[in-house]
C-alpha cells in the first residue's frame, strides 16, 4: 500500500520532518532525525528507481485529481536517476555533518541549520518529481531559499554576503522561469509537463513561445550557474559551512541541469530547442568557455575551497557540453557526468572540511606538509584529485570517455582536444594542491608532526563517496546503462 | 495603434519589469536592491494576472447569476507567487540586518572594499 | 591463475611492505621475496607460451564494449621476463644503497617500487590498448613519489617536469588516439595485423600514429623527453627503474605494441604512415647522442644516452623490416641489462666517493676495479661492440635497415656506435689508464657488497646473453614469425 504511494512520500517525508527539527532544540538529536530522514528518502529513491526500471514511468497524481487538472507526479528513467544523486548524496553528507557542523556553525542555530536541510532536500526532491511546471517553480524557490539560508549560518562575515547575492541573482532567474512558464501557459493552457508537451507543438511559431524559452533557458542558466551567469557560484561556495558546500556542490547544479533536460528534451522538443533555436551551438561555444575559464580562474586560487567552485563551474561546462551535442553519446555523457561529479566533487569538499576542522583553514599557505599528519584524509584528496583529473579506474574517466566518443562521433576532433585540454588544466591546479600538502615546507615547527588525522565519523563517510568513486569507475555497467537509457529516452521520446 | 493602447497591461508589465531589474542592477544599496527584486517580481505578477483577465468576467467562484469567469489558474498561480516572493523579501531582509551587524554598512561597494582587506 | 598471480604477488607485496615498515630486514624480505616470486610466475608463463599454451583473462567489462583483459603473448613475455629479473638485482642493490645513504622513507620507497612493478605486470600482459593505458597511467603515478622522493624543491620541480610531460602526453595525444580508434575500429584488442586496416583514410591513419607515438612520453622521442633529465633527482636505484627496468621500457613496448598489433607492419608500410617516424628517431638518436657529449654529471649522460638508446627501438619499428623488428626487441633486453650495470656503477661511485661528475673519475679504476670492469663491459655493449649482446641487437637492427635500403638509418646507426664510443670510452680510458687529481687523498675503497655484486651480475648477464641469446632471440623472432 505504501509502495503505491511512494513518489509522494519522497516529498513529504523530509517536508514533515523539517518542522520537527524547529521544535527539537538539542543538536544531535535533530542530526539524528535529518539523518534518519536522509536515509529514508535515499531508500524510497532506490525503490523507485528500481520499480522505473523494471515497469517503466511511474504516474502519480497528486490527491486522485487526474492530469491535466490536478498536479501529477511522474518518474521516468531521468528523473528516478537524478532523485537517486540527491538523496545518495544527501545521505553520505548528513553521515558525516555532525562534527563538522558543530565546528562551523554557532551552537544556538544548528536546529536551524538542519530545518533549513531537510527544506531544501525537500525542494530538491520536488524539483525531480513533478510533472507540473509551475510546481515545479515553486519547489525549485523553496530549495533555493533554504540554500540561501544554510549558506547564511556560516560563521565567516562573506557568506552574508555571498548569500545575499545568491539571493538575488537566483530570486532573478527563478523570476524569468516564472515568466517563461507564464508565457507558455498563456499560450497552451495547461501547465502539466507532458500535456505542455502535446499542446506546444501548435503554437510553436509565435513569437511568445520564442519568448518563453529564452526566458526558461536563460533564469536555469543562472540557477545552474553556467558561465557567465555564475557570478554568484564561487563565493556561494566558499563561504558557506563546508557541508552545505559539500551538499550543494553535489545537488543544485544536477537537479536544474535535469530542468533544463526537461524542459529542452520533453517540453520543447529537440527539433524546436536545436535546430529551430540553434541552442546547441550557444550552449557548445559557452560549454567550452566555462571548461577553459573555470579550469584557469581555479589554478590561480589560494582558497582551496574556492578552486573547487572554480572548478564546478568547468565541471558544469562539460555537463552541458554533452548535452549540446545532442546526439545519444553526448547526452549520456552528460547525463553520466551528473552522476560522477556529485561523486567527485562532494567528496572532495568533504575532505575539506576535513582538513578544516583540524587546521582552521582552507588556505593553501597554512596547509604545507598537512600529509603527513592527516595521511588517510589527504590519500582520500589525491583520489578524489584523480578522479576529478580524469584518471583511468575513477569515474572521472568513464565521463570523459564517452564525452569524447560523442564529439569524435561528430568529426569534432578539435572538440576532443580541447576536452583533454580541460583535463590537464585541471592536472595543473589539483597537483598544485597534492604538492603543498605532501611537501613539507622548511620552516615548519615541531609541533607539527603530531598525528592529527580527521574523526572517525567524518572519515569514514569520505572513504565510503572515495571508493565509490573508483567502484563506479571500474564497474560502470550501470550507470552507463541508466545513462544511455535515459539519452535514448530523450532524444526518442514524446 | 491597436497594439499600443489595446496591449497596455503588458507595456505596464513590461515598464516594471525593466525598472525593477535596472535597481536591481544598478543600485549599491542592499535594501534598496531588494525594492528593486520586489518590482521587478510585481511586474511578472501583472503579467500574469492581466493575462487571465476576461472583459466582463467575474471572480471565479462559481454561481448561477453569472456566466463569465476569469481564468482561475492565474489566480492561483500568482498567490503562490506572491508567497514566495514574501518569503524571498522577508529572507534578504534578515540577511540585510545580518550583514549591517557583520560589515556596519548596507553599500554594496563598502563592503567590498571591506572584504578586500 | 597465472595472470592473475601475475598482478597480485606485487600489489600484496607493497601491501605486507607497507606493514612490515618498521622492522627493516622482514622488509627488505618481503621485498627480495616477492620479487623472486614473480620471476618464477612470468617464467612459468613463459613456459607456457612456448608450449603453445593459449591463457587469456578477462577481469571485468568497465565500459561496454571494453574489458580489463590479459592474454600472454612473445613481446609481453620478454618484457616481463626483463622487468621482473631485474626488479630482484635492482631489490638487493637498493637495499645496499639506502640503507650505506640512510636514505629516509625507505618504506614508502619499497611499496612504490613494488606497486610501480605491479603496474609494469599490467601493461606488459595486457590484451588491449585500453588496459595497456590504464596502467601505463597507473605506472606514472606510482612512480612519482620514487621522483620526488628526497622532497626538496629541486625534486618538487622535477616532478612537476615528469608528471607534466607523461601526463600531458598521455592525456592530450595518447587518450585522444585510443578514443579515436575505438570510434573507428569499434575494438581495441591487440590483434595481429592490427585491428585499422581498411576502415579509414590513409592521413586519419597517419594522424592516429602521429598521436599514438607523440602520446606515449614514456619512449623519450624528442621533444616529449625532458622529463628523463629532469628524472635525474632520484636516488639511483629509482633511475635505474625508471631506464632500466620498468617505465621507459614501458614506453618502446607500448610503442612496439601500437605498431604491430593495432596499425599492422603491412598497413603502416602501405600507407607510409611510420616514415616520418623514422626520421624523428634518427634524429633524436643524432643529438641525445651530441648533448650526451657535452653533459659531465655522469647520470646526465647517462639519461641522454637512454633517449638515445630508446629511440634506437623506434627507429628499429619504423624501418618495419622484419629484422629490424627482431633487433628492437632484442635491444629491449640489451639496453636494459647495458644501461641498469652503468647506471649501479654511477651510483657505486657515488656511494663510495661522493663523486657525480665524469672529469672527477680519473684514476678510479684502480681503486674500484670491479665496478669500473662492469661499467666498462656495459659501456661496450651500449656501443654494440662484441661480446656483449648489445652487439647482437645492433646487428639486427643494422641488417633491417640494410635490407630495406634505408641507407638514412644506416648512416644514422654507423654516427651514432662512433659517438657512443667518444662518450663512453674516454670515461674508461680515464678511469684506468689516468693519474688520480692532485691532491686525492684515496680513503676510499669499493662500494658495499650488494651494490658491488649486483653490478657485477648485470655486467656478466651482458656477456652472457652474448653467447647464449636463446630465449630473448626467441621471443624477438616469434614477433615476426607470426605475421602473416
Amino acid at each position: 500500500m505504501i509502495s503505491q504511494h511512494l513518489p509522494v512520500l519522497q516529498v513529504v517525508v523530509p517536508l514533515l520532518f523539517a518542522p520537527l527539527c524547529v521544535l527539537l532544540r538539542r543538536h544531535t538529536l535533530v542530526w539524528c532525525v535529518a539523518l534518519l530522514v536522509s536515509w529514508c528518502s535515499f531508500f524510497i529513491a532506490i525503490l523507485l528507481l528500481q520499480q522505473v526500471l523494471a515497469e517503466g514511468e511511474i504516474v502519480y497524481a497528486m490527491g486522485g485529481w487526474d492530469a491535466p487538472w490536478g498536479i501529477e507526479y511522474r518518474l521516468d528513467i531521468l528523473n528516478a536517476f537524478v532523485l537517486l544523486i540527491i538523496t545518495g548524496i544527501a545521505s553520505v553528507v548528513m553521515s558525516f555533518a555532525r562534527e563538522s557542523v558543530l565546528k562551523e556553525i554557532a551552537e544556538d542555530r544548528i536546529y536551524l541549520f538542519y530545518t533549513a536541510f531537510l527544506l531544501n532536500l525537500t525542494g530538491l526532491c520536488g524539483v525531480v518529481i513533478t510533472g507540473d511546471a509551475f510546481n515545479m517553480f515553486v519547489f525549485i524557490e523553496i530549495a533555493s531559499l533554504s540554500s540561501y539560508a544554510m549558506i547564511s549560518a556560516s560563521q565567516q562575515r562573506q557568506a552574508l554576503l555571498a548569500a545575499y547575492r545568491y539571493l538575488i541573482l537566483g530570486t532573478v532567474g527563478a523570476t524569468f522561469i516564472l515568466i517563461g512558464v507564464g508565457l507558455l501557459y498563456a499560450m497552451t493552457g495547461t501547465l502539466n509537463i507532458a500535456d505542455l508537451a502535446v499542446r506546444i507543438k501548435e503554437v510553436e511559431n509565435t513569437r511568445t513561445i520564442i519568448t518563453a524559452f529564452a526566458f526558461f533557458t536563460v533564469g536555469l542558466c543562472i540557477k545552474f550557474g553556467l558561465f557567465p551567469l555564475h557570478y554568484w557560484l564561487p563565493n556561494a561556495y566558499t563561504y558557506a559551512p563546508s557541508v552545505v558546500s559539500a551538499f550543494l556542490s553535489g545537488t543544485t547544479s544536477k537537479v536544474f541541469i535535469y530542468v533544463l533536460l526537461r524542459f529542452l528534451f520533453t517540453i520543447f522538443g529537440a527539433e524546436y530547442a536545436f535546430d529551430v533555436m540553434l541552442l546547441d551551438r550557444i550552449l557548445m561555444v559557452v560549454a567550452i568557455l566555462a571548461i577553459i575559464s573555470g579550469s584557469l580562474a581555479a589554478i590561480y586560487q589560494d582558497n582551496i575551497k574556492k578552486m573547487l567552485a572554480y572548478s564546478s563551474i568547468a565541471q558544469i561546462g562539460y555537463m552541458i557540453l554533452g548535452i549540446s551535442l545532442v546526439s545519444v553519446s553526448g547526452l549520456m555523457a552528460g547525463i553520466l557526468h551528473l552522476f560522477n561529479h556529485a561523486l567527485i566533487k562532494t567528496a572532495l569538499f568533504m575532505i575539506v572540511a576535513c582538513i578544516f576542522f583540524r587546521f582552521d583553514s582552507v588556505l593553501l599557505k597554512d596547509l604545507k606538509g598537512v600529509g603527513r599528519q592527516m595521511p588517510w584524509t589527504t590519500m582520500a584528496f589525491v583520489i578524489g584529485g584523480l578522479s576529478l583529473i580524469g584518471t583511468p579506474l575513477t569515474v572521472g574517466f568513464i565521463s570523459k570517455w564517452y564525452l569524447i566518443v560523442a564529439a569524435l562521433e561528430k568529426d569534432w576532433w578539435w572538440l576532443a582536444a580541447l576536452i583533454l585540454l580541460g583535463s590537464i588544466l585541471a592536472v595543473i591546479y589539483i597537483w598544485k594542491v597534492v604538492e603543498v600538502i605532501y611537501f613539507q615546507s622548511s620552516n615548519t615547527d615541531s609541533q607539527s608532526s603530531q598525528f592529527k588525522e580527521a574523526p572517525l565519523s567524518m572519515l569514514i563517510p569520505v572513504w565510503v563517496i572515495i571508493l565509490a568513486n573508483i567502484y563506479f569507475g571500474v564497474n560502470a555497467s550501470l550507470t552507463t546503462g541508466i545513462a544511455r537509457q535515459a539519452a535514448v529516452y530523450l532524444l526518442g521520446g514524446p | 495603434m491597436e497594439n499600443l493602447l489595446g496591449l497596455y497591461n503588458y507595456w505596464v508589465a513590461i515598464a516594471l519589469m525593466m525598472m525593477g531589474f535596472y535597481i536591481v542592477i544598478a543600485n549599491e544599496n542592499l535594501i534598496k536592491k531588494l525594492i528593486g527584486l520586489n518590482i521587478f517580481q510585481v511586474s511578472v505578477f501583472i503579467l500574469f494576472i492581466s493575462m487571465g483577465y476576461l472583459d466582463q468576467g467575474t471572480a471565479p467562484i462559481y454561481s448561477e447569476a453569472y456566466t463569465q469567469y476569469s481564468a482561475p489558474l492565474p489566480h492561483v498561480l500568482i498567490l503562490t507567487a506572491i508567497v514566495v516572493g514574501i518569503a524571498t523579501t522577508a529572507l534578504g531582509l534578515a540577511l540585510t540586518v545580518r550583514i549591517y551587524q557583520a560589515y556596519g554598512s548596507i553599500n554594496e561597494a563598502e563592503i567590498a572594499e571591506m572584504d578586500q582587506d | 591463475m597465472l595472470i592473475e598471480s601475475a598482478l597480485l604477488v606485487p600489489t600484496v607485496g607493497a601491501l605486507l611492505i607497507g606493514l612490515a615498515g618498521r622492522y627493516p630486514n622482514l622488509r627488505e624480505a618481503i621485498t627480495l621475496l616477492t620479487a623472486l616470486t614473480l620471476f618464477v610466475i612470468v617464467s612459468k608463463l613463459y613456459l607456457a607460451l612456448d608450449a603453445g599454451i593459449v591463457i587469456e583473462l578477462e577481469l571485468i567489462e568497465m565500459i561496454p564494449g571494453l574489458s580489463l583483459s590479459f592474454a600472454i603473448e612473445p613481446l609481453g613475455i620478454l618484457f616481463g621476463l626483463v622487468a621482473s629479473f631485474l626488479w630482484i638485482v635492482t631489490s638487493i642493490y637498493s637495499v645496499g644503497y639506502m640503507r650505506s645513504h640512510k636514505e629516509q622513507h625507505q618504506t614508502r620507497f619499497y611499496v612504490c617500487f613494488a606497486l610501480a612493478l605491479a603496474s609494469t605486470m599490467g601493461i606488459t600482459f595486457s590484451a588491449n590498448m585500453f588496459t595497456l593505458f590504464i596502467f601505463y597511467e597507473l605506472l606514472t603515478l606510482t612512480t612519482y613519489p620514487l621522483v620526488t622522493h628526497s622532497g626538496t624543491d629541486e625534486a618538487k620541480r622535477s616532478g612537476r617536469l615528469y608528471l607534466g610531460y607523461l601526463l600531458g602526453t598521455s592525456i592530450g595525444l595518447q587518450l585522444l588516439a585510443i578514443i579515436w580508434t575505438w570510434t573507428i575500429a569499434g575494438t581495441l584488442d591487440f590483434t595481429e595485423g592490427g585491428i585499422l586496416a581498411g576502415k579509414t583514410s590513409d592521413v586519419v591513419i597517419t594522424v592516429l600514429f602521429v598521436l599514438y607515438v607523440f602520446g606515449i612520453g614514456k619512449a623519450a622521442l624528442m621533444p616529449f623527453h625532458r622529463w628523463l633529465p629532469a628524472a635525474m633527482v632520484a636516488p639511483i636505484p629509482v633511475s635505474a627503474l625508471l631506464h632500466a627496468v620498468a617505465v621507459v621500457k614501458a614506453g618502446v613496448f607500448t610503442v612496439l605494441k601500437v605498431t604491430l598489433y593495432l596499425f599492422g607492419i603491412d598497413l603502416l608500410a602501405i600507407t607510409g604512415a611510420s616514415e616520418w617516424l623514422m626520421y624523428m628517431a634518427a634524429a633524436t638518436i643524432l643529438i641525445a647522442s651530441i648533448i650526451a657529449l657535452g653533459k659531465d654529471n655522469l647520470k646526465a649522460r647517462l639519461a641522454y644516452s637512454t633517449i638515445s638508446q630508446l629511440a634506437y627501438v623506434i627507429m628499429a619499428t619504423a624501418i618495419l623490416a622484419p629484422m629490424s623488428i627482431v633487433g628492437a626487441g632484442l635491444h629491449i633486453v640489451a639496453h636494459a641489462f647495458g644501461k641498469i650495470t652503468l647506471f649501479f656503477a654511477a651510483g657505486a661511485i657515488y656511494t663510495a666517493t661522493k663523486k657525480t661528475k665524469v672529469s672527477q673519475l680519473d684514476g678510479i679504476g684502480r681503486r674500484m676495479p670491479w665496478t669500473m670492469a662492469a661499467f666498462a663491459i656495459a659501456s661496450l655493449s651500449m656501443i654494440g661492440i662484441p661480446p656483449t649482446v648489445g652487439f647482437i641487437s645492433k646487428w639486427y637492427i643494422l641488417s633491417g635497415a640494410l635490407q630495406t635500403e634505408q641507407w638514412i638509418a644506416v648512416i644514422v646507426i654507423i654516427i651514432s656506435t662512433l659517438l657512443n664510443a667518444a662518450y663512453f670510452l674516454p670515461i674508461i680510458y680515464a678511469a684506468f689508464f689516468r693519474q688520480p687529481a692532485y691532491g686525492e687523498s684515496g680513503h676510499y675503497a669499493e662500494a658495499p657488497l650488494p651494490i658491488v655484486i649486483t653490478l657485477c651480475l648485470t655486467a656478466l648477464a651482458t656477456l652472457v646473453l652474448f653467447l647464449l641469446p636463446g630465449i630473448p632471440l626467441q621471443l624477438s623472432q616469434s614477433l615476426v614469425q607470426e605475421l602473416p
